[in-house]
C-alpha cells in the first residue's frame, strides 16, 4: 500500500495552500476574467488593495444566494443590463451610496434604486463584408428575404441576443417581433451559435455576409497581437451602427454591484469608484474597446471610427421587462432548430 | 469505463451464501451514507423544482420539448451507431486477426478517450473551418482561391456533433467488446470455427450476438457521457435538453422550472440505466465455467495485413493524432512566444490537488459501497449500490445546483454557530475549502469507483472470504489482508479513470470551485468563452497529456489475466 500512501502524500502536498495573501477585496464576475484583469491590475497599483476574483459563467446568483450571509463576495459583476437586475431583484445587493460613483453615471445607465451601475456599454451591431458596400442597416432590415442564407448570429438564447430581441419586442409588440424573428431565422446562414468572433470569421470564411455581434470585439479582433490570425477576421468586415425605424441602436451593459454582505464594503465602493473614474473609464475604451459610461471619457479611435452611436432612447428597464417573453417567442419561432 | 469492467463479470449469485454475519452493519451504514450524499443533490433538486408554478410547461410543451427531444433523440441514436460500428469493428479487427503493428494498434485505439469531447469539438472547428488548414489545403489543391468560391458544409450541425461525440467516445464499446471476444467468447468461436463456419459467419452469427451485453453496456456509457456534454454541443449549436435547462435557467431566471426539466430528465437517464441493467441480466449466458481461452487470432499476411492496420489507424488519427498534432502546434507557438504562466502552474497544481482528493473520496465511497453488498448481500445492499452510482447519469451542471443549495445553507448555519460560540465565524467552510466541489465529484463519479470494485470482488471467488473468516478474521482484517491485496489492479483502474474524468470536469467546477481558484479547463473555458484561445491550447493539452497515462495504464490492466 505505499502506492496509495504515495499518493496521498502528494495529494497533500498539491493542496497544501501556496501563499495565504490577505484577500482585501473579492470579486465574483460572470464577465471573463481576461477582460477585467487590467482595470483590476491598475486598481491594485492606485490603491494597494489586491482583488481575489471568481469567475463565474452561469449560476452568479445562485452561488451568492446560497452562500447567504456567510458569502466573501464583495463586488458582484457582470454582463447585460437583465443580469443585473436578477441580482438586484434576488436581494443580493445594497444601494451604492457614493456620490462620486452616482455623478459618474447617468441615471439611465443605473439602477432606480442604485443597487447596480453599468460601467461600460457595448452596442450590438451588424458586420459587414467589406466587398458588400452596406453603409447602413436597420434592425428591422435585417428580416428581409433579401439576406436570405447570409446571416451570422450566435444562439438565439444568449443574453445579447435576448437583451436585442426584448429591445425589438418593446418597440414593435409580440406579433410584429414574432414575425421578424422567423424572417431572421429564414435568413441565417448556419445554425445560431459560437461567438460573436465567429460571425467575422465565418465572413471572411465566405459562410456569411452580415453578422449580428458586438461592437467591442472588433477593437480585440484587430489589435490581437496574441493571435494574429484574428486581425484578418476583423479587416474583412465594416460595421454598421444599426437603429431601430424608429429610435437608435440597441446599446447593452457591463455593470457592477455591491453584494448585500460584502464583509469589505469600503473597498468595494473604492473598486466602484475606480471603475467609473475618468482614468479607468479611459482604459474601458481603449483596453477593451467597450462605450464608457461617463460623460466626455473618449473612445478609442477604433470605435470612434464606426461613426456617431445615437443609443436607442428606450430605457434599460423596459429591455429587462421583455426579455422573458422575447426568450420565449425565440422558443416559438424555433430560433436554434 | 471501470463500470464496464464491472459490466462484464456475471452477476454475482444472489442468496447463494449465507450472509457473513458481525461487522456487517457497520458497512451496510457506511454504504447507506455514502448513497445518502448521492441522494441529497437530487432531493435539493426535486425541492427547488417544487418552488415554481408549472407554467413553464405549457410552454416547453408546445415550442421547447418537441424539437429538444427530437434534436436529443437523433444525437443519441447517431452517436449510439457510431460508437457500435466502430467500437464493435475495430475490437473485432483487433481480436480476431493478426497484423502489422496489431499489438500497438491494440491500445492506441483507447487514446481518444483522453480527449474530452469540448476539447475535440473546438479543435474540429478550427480544422475544418473555411479559414483552417485543411480546406485552405483543398482550396490550393483545387485551384480556388476564396472560401468564396468553394467550401465544405459546415461541421457546427447535429451530423458534426455525432461524427466528432462519436470520434472520443467509441472506446466506450471497443473495450469490453474486445475483452469479450478475446476471453469469454473465445471457446465458442474456436467451436465455431472448428465447425467450418467462415469468418464473416462467426462473425454474424456467433461473435455478433454473444458481444451484444457488452456493446449495450459500452454505448449506454457512451450516451450517458452524450447527454451530459454541454461543451461540444454549445460549440456545435446543437439543441439538446441539456441546453433547454440552460435556457430556461439563465436567460428566463427560472431556477425551479431549470430543475424541473433537469428532473424530466433523470427521468430519461434512468431509462437509459436500466436498458443498461437489463443488458447486464442477460449476460449470464455469456459467463462460462470453462477455462478462459485467448481467442487464436487469424493471421492477414502481405497487403491485407497492412490494410487492417491502416484501417484500424484512421479512428486513432482523428480521434487523437488531428487534435494533438493541432494542440501541440498552437501550444507550441504560445511557449516559444511567451512561455508558460505562472497562472498556469497553479491552475496545473489546483488541478491535480482537486482531481487527487476527489479520487481518494471517490475511490473510499465506492469501497464501502461495494464491500457492503460483498458481506451483506441482499435487496437493501444492492439498492444502496445503485443510489450510489445514480450520479453519473446527472449532468455536471444539475449535481453542482444540487449540491450548491445543501452545502451552502450547512455553510451558512456552521458560520451563524461559530460566531455566536467563539465570536468569530468560519465564513464558507465548505464552499470555501473546496469541499462542496470534492463532494460534486463524488456525486458525480461515484459510479465508476463502484463500479469498478464491484468488478474485481466479483473476481474474488467468495470460498476465499469463508476461509479467511473461519481463520478468525473479522470484516476488517480480511479486507486488509484478503481484499485489497486481490483489488489493487481493479482499484488502480478506477482510480485512473475517477481521476481523468475529474481532471476533464467542467460544468460542476465552474459553479462550485472556490474564490481564487481557476484549473485548466476552467481556463480553458474562460478563454473560449471570449473567443480567444491564447493560453487555452496549452490548457487543452495538458488535459489531454495528464490522460494519456491512465488510458495507456488502462489498457495494460485490461490485457492482464483476471484472476480465479
Amino acid at each position: 500500500m505505499t502506492l496509495s500512501l504515495r499518493a496521498l502524500l502528494a495529494t497533500t502536498l498539491l493542496c497544501a495552500p501556496a501563499t495565504l495573501s490577505a484577500a482585501e477585496l473579492n470579486l465574483y464576475t460572470s464577465r471573463e476574467p481576461k477582460l477585467v484583469e487590467p482595470l483590476l491590475a491598475a486598481f491594485t497599483a492606485e490603491t494597494g488593495i489586491t482583488v481575489t476574483t471568481v469567475f463565474l459563467k452561469d449560476g452568479l446568483a445562485e452561488r451568492v444566494a446560497a452562500e447567504g450571509a456567510a458569502s466573501p463576495a464583495d463586488v458582484l459583476m457582470a454582463v447585460d443590463v437583465g443580469n443585473m437586475a436578477d441580482l438586484a431583484d434576488k436581494g443580493l445587493t445594497q444601494a451604492i451610496d457614493s456620490e462620486a460613483v452616482l455623478a459618474a453615471v447617468p441615471a439611465a445607465l443605473r439602477d432606480p434604486a442604485n443597487q447596480w451601475v453599468a460601467l461600460s456599454m457595448r452596442a450590438r451591431v451588424v458586420y459587414a463584408a467589406k466587398d458588400l458596400g452596406l453603409s447602413a442597416i436597420t434592425y428591422e432590415d435585417l428580416a428581409d428575404p433579401k439576406w436570405a442564407g447570409k446571416i451570422c448570429i450566435r444562439s438565439g438564447q444568449h443574453p445579447y441576443n435576448t437583451g436585442l430581441f426584448a429591445a425589438y419586442l418593446a418597440h414593435h409588440g409580440a406579433e410584429a417581433t414574432e414575425t421578424w424573428l422567423a424572417g431572421l431565422k429564414a435568413n441565417l446562414a448556419r445554425k445560431p451559435g459560437g461567438g460573436d468572433r465567429d460571425g467575422a470569421k465565418d465572413i471572411l470564411g465566405g459562410i456569411c455576409d452580415i453578422a449580428v455581434a458586438n461592437s467591442y470585439y472588433v477593437g480585440l479582433m484587430r489589435t490581437n497581437e496574441k493571435e494574429p490570425e484574428q486581425k484578418a477576421w476583423g479587416e474583412a468586415i465594416t460595421v454598421l451602427l444599426p437603429t431601430f425605424k424608429d429610435g437608435g441602436t440597441h446599446v447593452n451593459i457591463s455593470g457592477a454591484a455591491i453584494a448585500k454582505h460584502a464583509p469589505h464594503k469600503a473597498e468595494a465602493v473604492q473598486l466602484l469608484e475606480y471603475l467609473t473614474s475618468e482614468p479607468a473609464q479611459k482604459l474601458y475604451a481603449e483596453a477593451n474597446f467597450e462605450y464608457p459610461v461617463r460623460a466626455g471619457a473618449a473612445l478609442a479611435p477604433i470605435v470612434a471610427s464606426f461613426g456617431p452611436l445615437a443609443v436607442d432612447p428606450l430605457p434599460l428597464t423596459e429591455v429587462v421587462k421583455a426579455r422573458k417573453a422575447a426568450s420565449e417567442l425565440v422558443d416559438k419561432v424555433g430560433f436554434e432548430n | 469505463m471501470a463500470a464496464i469492467d464491472a459490466n462484464l463479470a456475471p452477476p454475482p449469485p444472489r442468496r447463494q451464501t449465507r450472509p457473513l454475519s458481525g461487522g456487517g452493519f457497520a458497512w451496510v451504514l457506511a454504504s447507506a451514507l455514502v448513497a445518502a450524499l448521492v441522494i441529497a443533490p437530487v432531493l435539493a433538486l426535486i425541492w427547488q423544482a417544487a418552488q415554481g408554478s408549472t407554467g413553464l410547461w405549457s410552454h416547453l410543451w408546445a415550442h421547447v420539448l418537441a424539437p429538444a427531444l427530437g434534436q436529443t433523440a437523433l444525437l443519441l441514436a447517431g452517436v449510439g451507431l457510431v460508437v457500435t460500428v466502430l467500437g464493435t469493428g475495430l475490437a473485432w479487427l483487433v481480436a480476431a486477426h493478426d497484423f502489422p503493428g496489431r499489438r500497438w494498434l491494440d491500445w492506441a485505439l483507447l487514446l481518444p478517450l483522453a480527449v474530452p469531447s469540448y476539447i475535440i469539438a473546438f479543435v474540429y472547428l478550427e480544422l475544418s473551418h473555411p479559414l483552417g488548414p485543411l480546406q485552405e489545403g483543398l482550396r490550393a489543391m483545387l485551384g480556388y482561391s476564396s472560401p468564396r468560391e468553394f467550401r465544405l458544409p459546415d461541421i457546427r450541425s447535429l451530423a458534426g456533433a455525432i461524427f466528432l461525440l462519436g470520434l472520443v467516445l467509441y472506446p466506450y464499446v471497443y473495450l469490453p467488446v474486445r475483452a469479450m471476444f478475446a476471453m469469454q467468447a473465445a471457446g465458442l468461436l474456436e467451436a465455431g470455427r472448428m465447425l467450418g463456419c467462415t469468418r464473416a459467419r462467426l462473425f454474424t452469427r456467433l461473435a455478433l450476438p454473444l458481444a451484444r451485453p457488452a456493446i449495450a453496456v459500452g454505448a449506454s456509457l457512451a450516451l450517458m457521457e452524450t447527454l451530459n456534454d454541454i461543451g461540444a454541443a454549445e460549440f456545435l449549436g446543437v439543441r439538446t435538453l441539456t441546453v433547454s435547462i440552460y435556457a430556461t435557467w439563465v436567460t428566463r431566471s427560472d431556477l425551479p422550472g431549470a430543475a424541473q426539466i433537469a428532473l424530466v430528465m433523470l427521468v430519461v437517464v434512468a431509462g437509459l440505466v436500466a436498458c443498461e441493467r437489463l443488458a447486464r441480466r442477460q449476460q449470464r449466458f455469456a459467463g462460462g465455467a470453462q477455462r478462459i481461452r485467448p481467442l487464436e487470432p487469424v493471421r492477414l499476411a502481405g497487403l491485407a495485413g497492412w490494410g487492417a492496420l491502416g484501417l484500424g489507424l484512421v479512428p486513432v488519427a482523428l480521434g487523437f493524432g488531428a487534435p494533438l498534432i493541432w494542440l501541440l502546434s498552437e501550444a507550441g507557438s504560445r511557449i516559444a512566444s511567451a512561455g508558460i504562466s505562472a497562472q498556469l502552474w497553479a491552475e496545473l497544481r489546483a488541478t491535480l490537488c482537486l482531481a487527487g482528493s476527489a479520487t481518494l473520496a471517490v475511490l473510499i465511497g465506492g469501497m464501502a459501497v461495494s464491500f457492503a453488498a460483498r458481506l451483506v448481500p441482499g435487496r437493501l445492499t444492492e439498492t444502496l449500490g445503485r443510489l450510489a452510482s445514480l450520479g453519473y447519469a446527472m449532468p455536471g451542471t444539475v449535481v453542482a445546483l444540487g449540491v450548491l443549495v445543501p452545502t451552502g445553507a450547512l455553510d451558512r448555519w456552521i458560520d451563524r454557530g461559530t460566531e455566536a460560540a467563539f465570536g468569530q465565524g468560519t465564513g464558507l467552510l465548505l464552499i470555501g475549502s473546496g469541499v462542496a466541489l470534492g463532494y460534486a465529484y463524488l456525486v458525480r463519479f461515484l459510479a465508476i469507483s463502484v463500479g469498478g470494485v464491484e468488478s474485481g470482488l466479483a473476481q474474488i471467488p467468495r470460498a476465499l472470504d469463508h476461509a479467511a473468516r473461519s481463520l478468525g478474521h473479522g470484516p476488517g482484517a480480511s479486507l486488509r489482508r484478503l481484499h485489497l491485496p486481490l483489488l489493487r489492479p481493479a482499484l488502480i483502474a478506477a482510480a485512473l479513470l475517477v481521476f481523468v474524468d475529474t481532471m476533464k470536469e467542467l460544468s460542476a467546477t465552474l459553479l462550485l470551485r472556490p474564490l481564487g481558484v481557476e484549473t485548466l479547463a476552467t481556463h480553458l473555458y474562460g478563454e473560449a468563452a471570449r473567443g480567444s484561445y491564447e493560453d487555452g491550447a496549452i490548457a487543452a493539452l495538458a488535459i489531454v497529456a495528464a490522460g494519456i497515462g491512465p488510458v495507456i495504464a488502462l489498457s495494460r490492466i485490461g490485457r492482464a489475466k483476471p484472476g480465479g
